[in-house]
């Protein structure tokens, strides 16, 4: 007993302060994949999941980008396209609806602005790091009373996503300091993270989960699969992603989201929960 | 050979394949699948290593075909597959089914019988496995006139019949699909007479994504990115799995570097998940102290991968014909200091396990796996090393750097024991070695090529075959292209696919508190069991 509470004390505090400051991941992170207009984009079938596609409109080809889709392999950003496409390393990506996931590019006019989302921090960066934290407390407080309960449902993920809503416990990210927990009850939630693109032999039960769930609710689906299908896409097999199964209030996007990732889509979750409930009142 | 020939009354052809160390036997007659099948487990002492079926009738043979593929146990046995191939009537779908002298063939022929509609004729539970409630009554999604991107009506259905035990004072504890953790669905249903399990019955395949399916079709760097996502932690185990045996049919060799660093990646997924689960474990027996550890050494595992590949699974290492990145001197550094620092830090949580009375006590006889059973469910990777099967694909069918000619020697950890303890033991022992190991890699790369190009289109009608260790053990990838270089067929015989049942069966030893505990002991994927 006494060597475990010397490790402990030896060890010291390994928790992250994100989001109250900013996580930079490292050098080789693949996040959002950053389109240059006017370079030449590579075609849409380089993309082996269909997240890239292409129009002509008044003679310009427009290439669009569906970042629900995307799996961050960081094909379309090798050789030939090297140049026209880079893997950037923003991560917060998460948004509300798949219409704010879609970038798109005039790929032969660079005097063309990227419409759709645009690339940069969608958070800002505070100055004041605590009190950053102390606002994420706060929006909890207000809107949930104590805090926000969230229960996980796997819809036929790959298990990715899972492990990382897993690491959200642990240690270094440890989501109860912002108010954030995962319950085993569905009638204790506030709301669902949902991973997978909901398979056949589970819709029933991911259907029943959420309506156990009391009103107001909030679903938010994580990782490619559930955001839109990723690599399953439709079948016999799968209903091809959450949305077509259940009304989604935040998407975030990833193959799998990396746990920061994640954090960022729930406190965005949390701007969604807000609004609706005022709507009741 | 002969002995097999004198033991069945048709013809076999045999003939050199899939690899040029594998031999095929091509049954005349489906009669002769059992005793051929009894010849390879009993005289040869193999065991069936995966089944494959395909529909061709499409092309002039006009028939189904399923291969029923074995390979040796023996210690030292040579890296070989004997694969029985027989043709099936279309017209009359039926086999003779293994599964009561083989009993690691029931899942196998019940997918089968779901996904090909081929009847495993006398099999003593024929269930549905795959399909689930409200699948239509004779369609079956893999033969090829399927098609399979449209959505199937549900139809109205029974409830499925799970096997229990009656009798005054039993009770019936039906568990998930949905639980109550951050874990993957699966129903358990439990019968128990007071505390202790007198059987569970587990229904998978709630996870079934139709990816074999999916992959049909598309040309095999499009399926490649499929195959990496078809279960989170083995990502780097089956992205190569599929690789290799998609290099064996373009007849590519991959650089030695290449083959280095695959080895170093898959060492270090078996680092992370075997340093996560033994922390998982102390969850299961309610060591707070050891969950915790856990979880903070497999995030800083997990933060190195993101750093050396872009992603905390390693996702995007493994390309096929080699690696998409290298690994430079500094990044080595990084590698070097968190292994040795890990490796002080799990010494120090294991010693902690082990002085802890009050998990021991939980692992001790908890969940035992005879050494019997695991070889007749042909249970693979930590599992079976724990009741004492001394298997490893590593050493028996070498695969990336294993491969080469001035490969490290593995050393293959077994404990006789098959309870909860033995399969912590396997793991930590097995976390050192691989430490090890990637030192030894890491000692042996040289500058050179990253990556080979494939031929484009790939030869067509090849068929490649490998084994690879992932951290649950031995996977098996069956990869066969059409005439135009894209994939016709895919297989993945993961390792939790031969291991569930064995879980059922060390449930019964236990009391219904320690299920989750044995469940965890274990640690197999849903996800790449269901595909």
């Amino acid at each position: 007993m006494l060597r475990i509470l010397l490790n402990a004390l030896r060890t010291g505090v390994v928790t992250t302060r994100y989001p109250a400051e900013p996580s930079v991941p490292p050098n080789r992170f693949r996040g959002m994949p950053v389109l240059l207009p006017g370079s030449s984009l590579p075609p849409p079938k380089v993309c082996p999941t269909g997240a890239l596609s292409e129009r002509l409109d008044a003679g310009r080809r427009h290439v669009a980008l569906d970042l629900a889709r995307c799996v961050f392999c960081g094909r379309c950003a090798e050789d030939p396209w090297a140049g026209a496409v880079t893997m950037g390393r923003e991560f917060e990506l998460a948004a509300r609806t798949r219409a704010d996931l879609r970038i798109e590019v005039v790929a032969d006019d660079p005097a063309v602005p990227a419409a759709g989302r645009v690339t940069g921090p969608a958070a800002e960066p505070t100055p004041d790091a605590d009190a950053e934290a102390a606002r994420a407390a706060s929006e909890i407080h207000r809107v949930l009373g104590r805090s926000l309960h969230l229960r996980h449902l796997d819809a036929g993920s790959c298990n990715a996503c899972d492990w990382e809503l897993a690491a959200l416990l642990n240690p270094v990210y440890d989501v109860r300091r912002l108010g954030i927990d995962f319950v085993a009850a569905p009638r204790h939630a506030d709301g669902v993270v949902v991973t997978g693109p909901v398979t056949r032999n589970l819709e029933t039960a991911v259907r029943r989960t959420v309506e156990a769930i009391p009103e107001p609710r909030i679903v938010i689906a994580v990782g490619a699969c559930a955001a839109s299908g990723g690599i399953v896409g439709e079948s016999y097999a799968s209903a091809g992603g959450v949305d077509k199964v259940l009304p989604v209030d935040v998407y975030i996007p990833g193959c799998p989201p990396r746990p920061e990732a994640i954090i960022f889509g729930i406190l965005v979750a949390l701007g969604r929960l807000d609004a609706r409930r005022l709507a009741r009142e | 050979m002969d002995a097999l020939r004198a033991c069945v009354g048709g013809a076999v052809d045999a003939e050199v394949g899939p690899r040029p160390s594998d031999l095929t036997l091509r049954l005349g007659r489906t009669g002769d699948l059992p005793a051929a099948a009894a010849v390879l487990i009993g005289s040869h002492s193999m065991a069936l290593a995966t089944l494959v079926a395909t529909d061709e009738t499409a092309t002039p043979d006009g028939d189904l075909k399923v291969r029923y593929v074995f390979e040796p146990t023996a210690r030292g046995a040579a890296d070989r597959f004997v694969t029985l191939l027989i043709s099936v009537d279309a017209a009359r779908p039926e086999v003779p089914s293994l599964t009561t002298a083989i009993p690691a063939a029931n899942w196998h022929e019940r997918e089968m019988q779901d996904l090909f509609g081929i009847v495993p004729i006398g099999h003593p539970d024929p269930r549905p496995l795959v399909v689930h409630d409200g699948w239509p009554r004779g369609v079956f999604p893999l033969r090829k006139a399927f098609d399979g991107s449209r959505r199937v009506p549900v139809e109205p259905a029974d409830e499925f019949p799970h096997l229990i035990a009656e009798g005054e004072g039993v009770f019936e504890i039906p568990v998930g699909p949905i639980h109550a953790g951050i874990i993957e669905p699966g129903h358990f249903r439990l019968t128990s007479v007071g505390e202790t399990v007198l059987h569970l019955d587990a229904r998978l395949f709630y996870t079934h994504r139709g990816l074999e399916k999916r992959m049909e079709g598309l040309v095999p760097l499009d399926a490649f990115t499929i195959a990496e996502r078809i279960c989170g932690v083995c990502s780097v185990a089956h992205g190569m799995g599929y690789c290799e045996a998609l290099e064996q049919i373009a007849g590519v060799e991959v650089p030695p570097r290449a083959r280095l660093i695959r080895s170093i990646a898959l060492e270090l997924e078996r680092i992370y998940n075997h340093v996560g689960d033994v922390g998982n474990v102390c969850a299961g027996a309610a060591f707070h102290y050891g969950t915790a550890t856990g979880a903070r050494l497999k995030e800083r595992l997990q933060q190195m991968n993101e750093r050396l590949a872009g992603n905390r699974f390693l996702r995007g290492l493994v390309v096929p014909g080699g690696v998409r990145l290298d690994l430079p001197d500094d990044l080595l550094r990084v590698l070097a200091i968190t292994l040795q620092d890990t490796l002080i830090e799990f010494d120090s949580l294991m010693g902690r396990i082990e002085a802890n009375p009050s998990v021991v006590d939980r692992l001790d006889d908890t969940g035992v796996l005879p050494h019997q059973a695991a070889l007749d469910f042909a249970v693979t990777g930590v599992a079976a090393r724990a009741s004492g099967v001394d298997r490893d694909a590593r050493r028996d069918h070498p695969h990336g750097a294993f491969a080469a000619p001035n490969a490290p020697e593995l050393h293959v950890v077994t404990v006789a024991k098959g309870d909860a303890m033995a399969r912590v033991t396997v793991r930590a022992l097995e976390a050192r070695e691989s430490i090890r190991l990637v030192g030894e890699f890491v000692r042996r790369l040289e500058p050179g090529p990253l990556r080979v190009a494939l031929a484009e289109p790939l030869p067509g009608g090849r068929i490649g075959i490998a084994a690879i260790e992932s951290a649950r053990g031995e996977a098996v990838h069956w990869l066969r292209t059409d005439a135009l270089g894209r994939v016709e067929r895919y297989h993945l015989r993961s390792p939790s696919y031969h291991n569930w049942p064995a879980v059922a069966l060390a449930a019964e030893t236990a009391i219904v508190p320690d299920f989750p505990l044995v469940n965890k002991s274990f640690e197999l994927c849903y996800s790449c069991t269901d595909r």
